[in-house]
């Protein structure tokens, strides 16, 4: 190790400062990670761009910052958390609230659903339900390169716990609202677990929002468990300002038969990264990695995807599309990994981006490594402008550039939005991505959230 | 309807047509034919509005528009058509989507309000049968994935929901069977109006078997170097283009 850099020992002193207001609340088996992992913290640091996954994405733009706050709530807090309505109103789903990454106390912090599914704190639900949180979690979530990883679970207190039990199959979705709202400039991490037993079928939908104009750092893992034969669908629609930086790990854990997919759609931020792990852990399993980002300004959104297949006859699909304009940049890089057992793998790997100026830049490298013979392996990417064939076919039946250029990218985009399988928000997610393409959804004043 | 005077266009810098002149009046049809490289498609591209075609000299009146200050969307709403000899693929836009935006920009320019939805499905369902386009394409997206008589099928039903007053069809029978040929023929003459007019720009003659001109005009070298009525088709188809050229030179 050669010398922990200025931002490593400002994140490394905010856990030592918070260190007993975050295991004095917390169950002992998830304070029994924390020493461990703020020591790979230490070692690895916080991610510069001579890490080879974090050669595009500069985050010391929003990290070498002098955060007022770690922000643990009190009751007092959560009344504008309480008070939120998602604005999609046909969207018949499940609602839960994190504020600032913590679960409301409000209304008891663990509730039941139909099939005995289990939706709540993960803070109280490590105290109720010990064993199931011994089983899996700090199970999914790890990495030997990214410190950041190791830095959420050092300081991991509160985030979303669902529990579906085996056979349960819930028609409606749950949506998890995160929102970030401070008077102060704050740094939040936030952990979630999710458990999908076996034969279920269930989908999750995690909407970012800011609800202040202050800087704002998120950095939060989700562990997700899919249980043999399962169905598991997640959506995260990110809508935060501009001085807004997210970075979200997901690992998805998959056991034999099991089919899930991810779709993350950035719609808004200042800085997003995404990185998406999904270990196909078991044969005949299935998974899609999507993903969609619209950028602007000095936006920079970059997605991280890694898959392992590390058992026969498993297919992985990733399919990212982006529209950078101005002078926003973004970065793709798709890892597939083909374990030499891995025999009669499918994988397949699709990036495609359309610069709309000539200072947009995408940067965008397939990662494959293949050890096993049986494999069917393909990816493409690609980075280009509006096609002036087509731009110049749609003026000729008398549609004006500007609403052919729209038309163009609206379809461009579309192709990630219909994988999307909750109706109601897939309609919703096409209005706001055609609003986000007209210019007309800016800073947080016309995210869903109506502020104040 | 339409008067080129002494066009001169060129692509690149490299001069294609070198001084067109050409009237079309309201109900005419008007054949072009020429061998390969004479200008014929450079020509539908001027009156379409493309930009990469450079007009050096000479005007194009359009009912007593100058029709070269146009943009090419204004064009068409206008009434200007052209069936593109390679009809683009717009993956992502589905047709319906795509003639719906049409249709009502075309409406809106002429003062009337969109076309309700139930009421925009029926048009499309009325000109569908002109056609005799399979009425599954109107769901995918547009040309994407359709086969070349598909594409040019679906170039005409374009034309049916657009109503034009002048359209030019640029190689609308290239790749064409004989069945597919007939349709796009039946289809451009059940759309014949006494106050429309088309520009058929053909390499062949077999396409004039079923639509019949008025007038055939001999493109060769930019210019036209023969004018006649539709007996020339029918000499060209015989004796191919040779003795025009050899005509051509013989005068310079």
């Amino acid at each position: 190790m050669n010398g922990k850099s200025e931002v490593t020992e400002f994140y490394s002193g905010l856990y030592s400062s918070n260190f007993e207001r975050i295991t004095e609340g917390s169950s002992p088996y998830i304070n029994s990670f924390r020493e461990e992992a703020f020591g790979n913290f230490a070692k690895l640091g916080v991610p510069t761009r001579k890490n080879e996954s974090y050669r595009y994405t500069n985050l010391d733009l929003f990290f070498k910052h002098d955060y007022k706050t770690y922000f643990i709530p009190d009751e007092s807090d959560f009344q504008k958390a309480e008070d939120f309505r998602c604005d999609v109103t046909d969207l018949d789903a499940h609602g839960v609230v994190l504020l600032n990454g913590f679960y409301p106390t409000v209304n008891g912090k663990l509730r039941k659903l139909p099939g005995g599914i289990t939706i709540g704190s993960l803070n109280e639900a490590a105290k109720k339900f010990p064993d199931l949180i011994e089983k899996h979690y700090g199970k999914y979530a790890g990495s030997e390169t990214d410190g950041l990883v190791h830095l959420n679970t050092a300081m991991a207190y509160d985030g979303v716990f669902i529990y579906v039990p085996d056979g349960t199959v819930l028609k409606k979705p749950v949506q998890v609202v995160n929102l970030v709202d401070s008077k102060e400039d704050t740094f939040n991490q936030h952990r979630n677990l999710i458990i999908v037993g076996e034969n279920a079928e269930f989908t999750l939908i995690i909407c970012d929002h800011t609800l202040s104009p202050k800087k704002f750092l998120t950095n939060a893992v989700s562990e997700i468990y899919v249980g043999a034969n399962s169905h598991f669908d997640i959506i995260r629609v990110q809508n935060e300002h501009n001085n807004a930086a997210k970075i979200t790990h997901t690992f998805i854990y998959q056991e034999k038969n099991s089919h899930a997919s991810s779709n993350n759609i950035t719609l808004h931020g200042g800085l997003v990264r995404n990185s998406t792990y999904h270990y196909l852990g078991g044969e005949g399993a299935e998974c899609n990695s999507y993903g969609l980002y619209l950028s602007d300004k000095w936006q920079h959104v970059d997605n991280y995807v890694n898959i392992e297949h590390a058992f026969p006859n498993c297919t992985s699909n990733q399919l990212f599309k982006g529209v950078l304009d101005e002078m926003s940049t973004g970065a793709f890089n798709g890892r597939i990994f083909v374990s030499p057992d891995a025999q009669g793998t499918l994988a397949y790997q699709k990036n495609n981006n359309i610069l709309l100026t000539d200072d947009a830049k995408m940067d965008t490298k397939p990662q494959l490594e293949i050890y096993a013979d049986d494999v069917k392996c393909s990816h493409g990417a690609t980075v280009g402008q509006l096609d002036d064939n087509a731009l110049f076919y749609m003026q000729s039946r008398g549609i004006d550039k500007r609403q052919a250029r729209l038309m163009l990218m609206f379809g461009f985009a579309h192709e990630v939005i219909q994988n999307i399988k909750v109706e109601a928000l897939r309609e919703r997610m096409d209005n706001l991505v055609m609003q986000r393409l007209k210019g007309e959804l800016s800073r947080c004043a016309s995210c869903m959230v109506k502020c104040g | 309807m339409l008067i080129i005077k002494d066009l001169k266009a060129s692509i690149a810098g490299k001069a294609i047509l070198k001084g067109i002149s050409l009237e079309v009046k309201p109900g005419e049809i008007h054949a072009i034919m020429g061998p390969n490289g004479s200008g014929k498609s450079t020509l539908a591209a001027v009156l379409a509005g493309r930009d990469f075609v450079e007009v050096t000299e000479g005007t194009v009146f359009y009912h007593g528009k100058d029709l070269l200050g146009m943009a090419p969307e204004d064009r068409s709403k206008e009434g200007i058509f052209l069936g593109f000899q390679y009809p683009i693929e717009i993956p992502g836009v589905s047709m319906v989507n795509f003639m719906k935006t049409a249709v009502n920009e075309h409406r809106k320019h002429k003062g009337l309000d969109p076309l309700s939805a139930s009421d925009f499905l029926k048009l499309m369902r009325d000109k569908k049968e002109l056609v005799e386009i399979d009425s599954k394409l109107a769901n995918r997206s547009v040309n994407e994935g359709y086969s070349g008589g598909e594409k040019k099928k679906n170039e005409i039903f374009q034309m049916a929901m657009l109503e034009p007053k002048l359209a030019i069809l640029d190689e609308t029978d290239s790749g064409l069977d004989i069945d597919a040929l007939r349709i796009v023929a039946n289809g451009v003459n059940k759309l014949k109006r006494p106050d429309n007019s088309t520009i058929v720009i053909t390499h062949y003659q077999r396409l004039l078997d079923y639509i019949i001109p008025d007038v055939v005009h001999v493109l060769y070298d930019g210019r036209i170097v023969k004018t006649s009525g539709k007996e020339l088709a029918l000499e060209l188809e015989d004796k191919g283009y040779d003795w025009i050229k050899k005509e051509v030179e013989n005068q310079d």
